[in-house]
């Protein structure tokens, strides 16, 4: 934080409220209302005006906190999302944001709500082209927008929050996010907003070389020269300065050791106040850098004696997964019709609109850290290897998650900020800048797919061949589960007899590739749909049609030999579609006799994805207690990344118990306090968490009853200590307050442990890898402009098979949003090093690119999962890409091979063809 | 005899503000929408002059040869002012730059002297004859902007001088004005290409005079005067965009960036600038 600054005699007016002026007049007005004020409900997510977080209304107009000194609004009116509460027309604008779903993670929703205020007090009843101009400066990465339209259209009426669900009701409701009202009303605090302020502020300092070896100078020297300076932390001082996602894989340094690897790597960290570490220049630390040529693609890896990435990585070579079965290459030989390609994906950013932030204090010979995480127990346990401790010293407070995606799972800040507090024994924060963040954390991996898909007459698939190659980046990270997971999924949602695929990866020195939402499965699924297409064509098969025949159903075998006995939804999703399919592929036609600058066309995009670890135990495990007074309290160890598993879960454990879910109250994954429900990642939490949390509920319905003597059919209420049941044999009361609590204070708990049940692969990658899989099938409709190579997305139809909606509302979101960041993949996300590393030069969707989406939920029950429930997250981005890839390709004949399919590269194509 | 100029200062007087500019020491800052994100993760240590909120820069008039846009109009006042046909680019423009946001905060001015290849106001202003008055505390001079800005991020502007105003010459016939810009996505989008025009149109129907420009397609943003003569002395209405030839183009040089590469600039930049013409409205 900065030091109090002395005050001018000038004044401001902020929510109604007359506040001094700093003394410095230049400092940025979003610095000023969070650090001086408190007022953290502005977000800050990139200061440089690209992301609208920080959107404040001066004198009633919207403008960016972030750009605006603060000296400029002496004797204005400077309003925040804090100032909205005590305003009617404003409140309501807030409701509707929450009952509409329009906030997920929530870091955007302040500043898209208070640019909708700026809008509305001008114009109570806008039209969508006027909410898309008054919304186009805010971006929001996790609700695909459309939430947001419907949330604004809605304030012409009065918005009433609807009434929680009654007992046994909770689950497959729409129950309102019960973490919604922070979310627009400011009050939720993220990685940034809760640090101390007297916490020390560390600052990494990060090579501009892809590839150097470098010494490090004469440190006591240079903090001499800056007095203030606490700490200057290298490789030396980290106890073991070594981490990576496998347990036998831990090949990133915290701070790096005399080597750096890829542009952005940490190399020193500077602790002290942050006025001190943030006026020191890079240049002013002595690191020597002696650059080497960096191995740069997957070609440059591979080559022949290419310089190594890694010493103990021969051939650059990090890890290969493979499924065979049958005899691929005796199928194809009797195939009616070959598809081929070779399809290229480059590096994509998460882009989350909160950049990693957090801080820790050590606590005695423990350290607490509060972080902005997806993953609160593999940070324990990471941060335990590195700084050499039992991992129950270590305490992860998540704060709130301002989106992840994939890229929060790896440790970021934790290691760092642990260490200096360690050292230091004061509070020390750390917040990336958005360049540091988008230069420094991990990837999509870029994919290079060659596939073969080989089909009899009648369109069903006999024989496919796939080898995806992947840059995985400069060191493992998620590198292994890519590998692994793509070539079970590599097929597609089809039932294949004779399969051979593998997956590799290759380090480079480029940014590391890690985990994004589907860990590689959409860059497979780029190919597997582009080569379905080729074969309908091939065939004269409709393309709805060809992939209905061969769509994976019950009774299956999949590649890996697995036998589907349950929960295959995807004919179900195709069946919900065709009806659209067929309405817009006429649409087009008629569209395309008359019109001359742009033709349309429509994609379809299918997918099925394993829920949960590729192979390997993943369980979670949830508690619920009672207190003596009655107090209800669900330990909910699921990091929620605005996925929103702090209300899907609370509405299973709530069913499980037989409970209201608003009586419970939620303690969220703090690792002292709520059990290991492993990460928010691999679309599990809903199917695994949510089996544990219906376990836990179950458990502890099953305690109150035996407690009682009571049976089912039962009803239970808790009025204070007294627990009263009623079965048919009458009313059963007990007295709370007669019972020993536990150390949390419960007298009465249940605990859920939930591993789905899966079995290694084998040398062939034969086994159970998952336990259910989703299914979906999406279609797109484009407008392609053919002089210009621009591409529309101008509709969406998406049909998931999610088993069972624990909460339909939260279903829809994640489809939407997954639509959103798959058309980015498909149009517009393609990170380079050194050149995208702002929110201006890498562009994800604005709220003015997502089209109208329907969703059409299939619920074909999963017998395992809570309810019925699988998962969500990921699927609902897979299909998107191939179905725009095919939409593009029916407006224009390119199959276009190479994503993202930016103007000049859908124009260079068609003007060869 | 000068003292060291204050971290900040908002300035109250153009004289003023002049003063202080002579003086030396001191950074401009009007939007603030170039200078902030040129110091994210850095300290903002320059002494900064404000000078968004001066009198003398903020009015959008009407003189008797000519409009004046103060320097410090933000894209948001010109969108406010009641201006005639021959701003209909330039507001186009003026919605196209960042979101709302920015469009409430940065200036034309300051558009004009952080001097991007992809400015946005740029283009429609060179259509529109645009000259830029620059002002010290020793003289007032004019520029035509098409000679003010040398290069990216270079401009003639000396630095004892404050751009006061942009002026624009009034049409001496109707007149038809449009603006065109090619991204890769809807909002806060930097241009791949855009263009802007600006005709002339008499009694008759004839072209009397045609401004055409095209910005991101060069260090500057470039007129294209082989197509101007073309158009000058042609009836107005539909099928303009069937004049654009190639050779039009030679006063562009794009490069390969991120967004795209030079020679899908160089064949974007004849489309929109053949769409440009044949959508533009009727004259008034």
């Amino acid at each position: 934080m900065n030091a109090p600054t002395p005050l001018t005699a000038l004044a401001w007016t902020v929510n109604g409220r007359t506040v001094a002026m700093p003394a410095d007049g230049r400092r940025r007005l979003a610095d000023v209302l969070r650090d001086d004020l408190g007022l953290t409900g502005t977000k800050i997510g990139c200061n440089a005006g690209d992301c609208g977080a920080c959107t404040v209304l001066l004198d009633g107009r919207q403008v960016c906190a972030c750009l605006t000194p603060v000296g400029r609004v002496a004797d204005r009116e400077v309003t925040t999302i804090e100032g909205f509460a005590d305003q009617p027309d404003l409140a309501r604008l807030q409701r509707a944001f929450h009952v509409h779903l329009a906030t997920q993670c929530g870091i955007c929703t302040p500043g898209m709500i208070v640019a909708a205020a700026d809008l509305l007090r001008r114009n109570p009843n806008p039209d969508e082209a006027a909410i898309l101009d008054a919304l186009g400066g805010v971006l929001c990465r996790c609700t695909g927008y459309r939430n947001i339209i419907t949330a604004v259209q809605a304030c012409v009426a009065e918005v009433t929050m609807p009434a929680a669900p009654a007992a046994g009701h909770a689950l497959g409701s729409r129950a309102a996010k019960v973490d919604g009202a922070a979310k627009v009303t400011g009050a939720e605090r993220f990685g940034a907003d809760g640090i101390p302020a007297d916490a020390l502020w560390l600052r990494v300092v990060r090579s501009p070389h892809a590839r150097a070896r470098f010494t490090l100078g004469d440190l006591d020297a240079m903090q001499a020269r800056f007095p203030g300076l606490v700490r200057i932390l290298t490789a030396a001082d980290v106890p073991s300065n070594g981490y990576g996602i496998y347990p036998d894989v831990k090949d990133q340094p915290v701070l790096a050791d005399g080597q750096v690897r890829h542009r952005g790597e940490a190399v020193v960290a500077l602790v002290g106040p942050r006025a001190v570490v943030e006026a020191i220049p890079d240049d002013a630390v002595p690191i020597r850098y002696d650059i080497e040529t960096p191995v740069i693609g997957l070609d440059a890896a591979m080559r022949d004696g290419a310089p190594l990435v890694q010493a103990a990585k021969p051939g650059n070579f990090l890890v290969q997964g493979r499924v065979h079965r049958g005899d691929p290459a005796g199928a194809f030989a009797n195939c009616a019709a070959i598809a081929e390609g070779t399809f290229t994906t480059r590096y994509v950013e998460h882009a989350y609109i909160e950049p990693e932030a957090g801080w820790a204090r050590r606590v005695g010979d423990r350290v607490e850290i509060h972080v902005t995480t997806q993953t609160p127990y593999m940070d324990r346990d990471e941060v335990a290897i590195v700084m050499r401790m039992a991992p129950d010293q270590i305490r992860i407070v998540p704060t709130a998650c301002g989106g992840g995606f994939g890229g929060k799972l790896d440790l970021s800040v934790q290691p760092l900020i642990a260490l200096a507090a360690w050292l230091t024994d004061q509070p020390v924060a750390c917040v990336y800048t958005r360049p540091e963040s988008m230069m420094a954390t991990t990837k999509r991996h870029p994919a290079r797919i060659r596939a073969r898909f080989g089909a009899d007459s009648s369109g069903r698939l006999q024989a496919v061949d796939v080898d995806a190659l992947f840059d995985t980046g400069a060191y493992a990270s998620w590198g292994p589960t890519v590998a692994n997971r793509v070539p079970v999924h590599a097929t597609g949602p089809y039932a294949v007899p004779h399969v051979t695929t593998r997956g590799r990866a290759f380090l480079t020195n480029e940014p590391v590739a890690g985990a994004f939402r589907g860990f590689g499965v959409p860059q497979g699924a780029i190919a597997h749909e582009a080569l379905m297409d080729d074969l309908a064509a091939q065939l004269a098969i409709d393309r709805l049609e060809i992939r209905r025949r061969n769509a994976l159903r019950v009774g299956d075998t999949t590649a890996t030999g697995q036998r589907l006995d349950a929960s295959c939804g995807l004919v179900a999703c195709l069946d919900a579609l065709e009806p659209h399919w067929h309405t817009a592929l006429a649409a087009a036609e008629r569209f395309n006799e008359t019109s001359t600058r742009t033709r349309r066309g429509v994609g379809i995009g299918c997918m099925w994805y394993g829920i949960g670890n590729t192979a390997l135990s993943n369980p979670s495990t949830m508690r619920i207690g009672i207190a003596a007074d009655g107090t209800v309290t669900f330990y909910n160890g699921c990091a929620d990344i605005g996925q929103g598993t702090t209300t899907t879960m609370l509405q299973v454990v709530a069913d499980g118990a037989g409970l209201p879910m608003d009586t419970i109250r939620s303690v969220v994954a703090d690792t002292d306090l709520t059990l290991d429900a492993g990460k928010s990642s691999a679309s599990r939490q809903a199917f695994v968490s949510g089996k544990a949390a219906e376990l836990a509920g179950r458990a502890l319905r099953e305690h109150i009853l035996e407690r009682v003597g009571a049976v089912e059919p039962a009803t239970i209420t808790i009025d204070g200590a007294r627990l009263v049941v009623t079965d048919p044999a009458g009313e059963h009361l007990f007295d709370l307050a007669a019972l020993i609590p536990n150390e949390r204070g419960d007298v009465l708990e249940g605990i859920g442990r939930f591993d789905p049940p899966t079995t290694p692969l084998d040398a062939d990658g034969q086994g159970v890898p998952y336990a259910t899989y989703a299914f979906a099938a999406q279609m797109a409709e484009v407008e392609v402009d053919l002089d210009l190579g621009t591409t529309r997305v101008t509709r969406i139809v998406a049909a998931h098979d999610v088993g069972r909606s624990l909460n339909p509302q939260q279903v829809e979101g994640q489809i939407h949003g997954g639509i959103a960041q798959g058309l980015g993949l498909a149009l517009m996300e393609e990170y380079r090093t050194g050149r995208t590393e702002n929110l201006h030069d890498y562009l994800i969707p604005t709220i003015g690119d997502i089209p109208p989406i329907e969703t059409i939920l299939i619920e074909d029950r999963e017998p395992l999962g809570p309810g019925g429930a699988k998962g969500v997250g990921e699927p609902a981005l897979i299909p998107t890409p191939p179905a725009i890839l095919g939409a593009i390709r029916h407006a224009t004949g390119v199959r276009m091979d190479e994503v993202p399919v930016l103007p000049h590269r859908l124009r260079g194509r068609l003007r060869v063809e | 005899m000068t003292t060291a100029a204050p971290a900040y200062e908002r300035a109250t007087s153009l004289a003023l503000a002049l003063d202080r500019l002579g003086a030396g020491g001191v950074t401009i800052i009007a939007g603030g929408t170039d200078y902030y994100p040129s110091r994210v993760g850095r300290p903002t240590d320059a002494a900064l002059l404000d000078i968004a909120d001066l009198p003398e820069l903020r009015g959008i008039t009407s003189e008797i040869d000519h409009w004046r846009i103060g320097a410090a109009a933000t894209w948001a006042d010109l969108l406010d002012a009641p201006l005639p046909a021959a701003f209909d680019g330039l507001r186009q423009a003026a919605r196209e730059v960042g979101g709302l946001q920015i469009q409430n905060a940065g200036t034309i001015g300051g558009n004009l002297c952080n001097a991007s290849p992809a400015a946005d106001g740029i283009p429609a202003l060179l259509a529109l004859d645009a000259t830029v008055e620059l002002r010290s505390s020793a003289a007032t001079t004019t520029i035509p902007l098409s000679s003010f800005i040398l290069g990216p991020r270079r401009t003639r502007r000396t630095p004892d001088q404050l751009v006061t105003a942009v002026l624009v010459p009034h049409a001496r016939h109707a007149v038809t004005s449009r603006f065109v810009k090619l991204g890769a996505r809807r909002y806060l989008v930097i241009s791949i290409v855009m263009a802007s025009a600006c005709l002339e149109v008499n009694d008759a129907g004839k072209i009397t005079a045609a401004r055409v420009a095209v910005g991101a397609c060069s260090p500057v943003a470039r007129r294209l005067p082989t197509l101007e003569q073309r158009l000058v002395g042609t009836r107005f209405g539909s099928g303009l965009g069937g004049l654009v030839a190639h050779d039009h183009l030679a006063p562009l040089s794009p490069i390969d960036d991120v967004r795209a590469s030079r020679a899908y600039r160089i064949d974007a930049a004849r489309t929109v600038v053949a769409r440009l013409l044949d959508d533009l409205p009727t004259p008034r």
